[in-house]
């Protein structure tokens, strides 16, 4: 064992305190919400909170689960998670495998194609002239559709596939007289767990969080989801007070705050439960990610 | 010569016979290819309406063509500089805070000794990543709030006054940069952090031998090793340069910061699905697109020139 010079110990400890400093600029805002959503309204309102709840009540939580529009926002935010992971799952998988196999004739073509929707588009409106034609405005389907099938997560299953499902198992299996189709089924699949888990998270996050596909293509309050009702109860400058206002209740009226806070918590709860234990599959897709194809 | 035509023919009937016995990888790729024909290629179809008087009641090609009209519209407009400046000093000062800051986080990380300690740092520096726009424009709205966000009470306490940060024309740039550099910082060190552990230990084990210590070793092994990777994001980011994310700044808008807040995507929105000037928005994002594109190619040739990194 190597005995480590003053140096190396004063920069080690500097890195040390580096760090925590970075976890607790990182972590504290997000303690803060949970702890304001459970405080008292006044004491929050008043601005003294600052690390423990005070006079723990959940009247915020309950004022905001008695929101039918919560509801329906969450409804449909799972519902779009859900279908849009699905469905991308279903449409990236086969593509992304097929492109990693060499053999196949014509695959720099496609790939060029594909490719190409990463670094151009068609912009804002003609995209929302084409999905009118489709009559897809004000349905479900689309926002499961959009943003499910991307080229990088295509990208990302085809560098995968090429480098972990050998060329000798799919030769072996075929001179078995394997078909192409059996042999995605029965071996592409199960030895791409980690790939899956990886898409399926990314696809998950980005549908729980998105509110700009619905808010340009929907108009119905029936189909938005979770963060279009956020951006209404959090950024309208009057959002919060009007909703409650006509409830016309003093005491709802001193939660404004604290009801915030604990719709924060509602909204993120699900993601940020989660994902301690899913990180490892998110680092594994940067990773992938970062290798050249 | 009969050769080379003989050649040509069997190199013919090699490759249909591939395709025939592979058609299953063709039906394979058949979805995902309608979902981009109708999704993006139709779209960038459409994108003729730029140069059309486009209408609903007309359709894309029953619009009459009108040449350059809505080109040169917005380029006489009053906001076409202002919008330009604020969408290119909103994208460099982002970049330039937030380029730096996860290298740094990953080269610390690398270089501290716990393992253990490494990974907390890890878990609680990726998580802000995870928040929504919604929510995070949300929470600053509610923590900056002069009268009872904590941030005013801990600068009252620290003897100063506090001020209004959200929605000011003032601090609209910073508070947006910083934000988004306290949500991105994690995880972008992911990839340098991955970069950094492909390096090979033989040159620190060879470079402590010669007596050098841990700084000069992180100066000299791990920026060197994590370089291509460092060049590649760069690209990656110029090429964006002109496309700053409508989400974020659509949410921290306010009529008091429009002076600074006010860029190509948001302007895109506001003429397209608020006005109704169909052609002339879509007309923007085309110039706006093709800046990107050419800019995206232009610095992935300087990047290749000079370190030999690419992204084609």
């Amino acid at each position: 064992m190597k005995r480590m010079s003053t140096g190396e110990v004063i920069l080690n400890g500097f890195f040390y305190v580096i760090l925590a400093l970075l976890i607790v600029i990182c972590v504290y805002p997000i303690w803060y919400v949970i702890v304001a959503s459970v405080s008292d309204g006044t004491y929050v309102n008043s601005g003294a909170l600052i690390l423990l709840p005070v006079n723990m009540k959940f009247t915020a939580y309950e004022y905001a689960f008695s929101q039918k529009q919560l509801w329906v926002g969450y409804g449909n935010t799972i519902l779009y998670t859900l279908g849009g992971t699905l469905f991308g799952l279903a449409i990236s998988l086969p593509c992304g495998y097929a492109l990693s196999r060499r053999d196949m004739e014509g695959r720099g073509l496609i790939m060029g194609l594909i490719t190409f929707t990463m670094y151009f588009n068609g912009g804002l409106i003609p995209t929302y002239i084409v999905c009118s034609a489709l009559h897809l405005t004000n349905t479900r389907l689309l926002l499961i559709f959009l943003g499910s099938v991307t080229a990088y997560n295509i990208i990302l299953i085809r560098t995968f596939c090429s480098s972990s499902i050998p060329d000798e198992l799919r030769e072996a299996a075929f001179i078995d007289g394997c078909s192409n189709t059996r042999f995605f089924f029965m071996f592409v699949i199960p030895l791409s767990k980690a790939i899956i888990a990886v898409i399926s998270l990314y696809i998950a996050v980005a549908h729980w969080n998105n509110y700009y596909n619905a808010l340009v293509y929907t108009t119905d309050a029936s189909l938005q989801p979770l963060q279009l009702y956020l951006r209404h109860l959090l950024l309208m400058t009057t959002g919060t007070e009007s909703i409650m206002e006509s409830d016309a209740n003093a005491e709802v009226l001193r939660l404004v705050q604290t009801v915030r806070y604990a719709v924060i918590v509602l909204s993120a709860l699900p993601i940020m439960c989660l994902y301690p234990f899913l990180q490892k599959y998110f680092v594994q897709g940067v990773m992938i990610g970062s290798i050249k194809g | 010569m009969s050769n080379t035509v003989l050649k040509k023919q069997r190199e013919k009937s090699r490759k249909l016979s591939n395709i025939m016995q592979n058609k299953a990888l063709y039906v394979m790729v058949l979805p995902a290819l309608v979902f981009f024909a109708l999704f993006n290629y139709w779209p960038m179809y459409g994108v003729q309406i730029a140069f059309r008087n486009f209408s609903f009641a007309n359709g894309i090609t029953g619009s009459k063509w009108v040449g350059m009209k809505w080109f040169n519209f917005f380029f006489k407009a009053n906001q076409f500089p202002v919008i330009v400046r604020n969408t290119l000093l909103l994208s460099l000062y982002d970049l330039a805070a937030g380029f730096p800051f996860p290298i740094l986080l990953a080269l610390i990380m690398h270089n501290v000794p716990s393992k253990r300690f490494r990974r907390v740092t890890q878990t609680a520096t990726y998580m802000p990543h995870f928040i929504s726009v919604v929510v995070l424009v949300g929470m600053m709205s509610c923590m900056f709030s002069v009268n009872s966000g904590w941030f005013s009470t801990i600068v009252r306490a620290l003897g100063g006054t506090p001020v209004q940060l959200m929605g000011e024309a003032k601090y609209f740039r910073h508070v947006y940069v910083w934000s988004g550099v306290w949500q991105q910082m994690g995880w972008n060190s992911i990839i340098y952090l991955a970069a950094l552990t492909s390096i090979d230990p033989g040159l620190h084990e060879a470079a402590m031998i010669d007596g050098a210590g841990k700084l000069r070793r992180i100066w000299h092994i791990d920026l060197p090793g994590i370089g291509e990777t460092i060049a590649i994001m760069l690209i990656l980011k110029f090429g964006s340069m002109m496309s700053t994310g409508f989400e974020k700044i659509y949410s921290m808008q306010a009529d008091l910061n429009l002076s600074v807040s006010e860029v190509i995507s948001t302007y895109v929105y506001k003429m397209g699905m608020m006005n109704n000037k169909y052609s002339y928005s879509a007309a923007i994002s085309l110039f706006n697109n093709v800046i990107n594109f050419i800019l995206l190619i232009l610095v992935n040739k300087a990047s290749s020139k000079l370190s030999g990194s690419s992204l084609w």
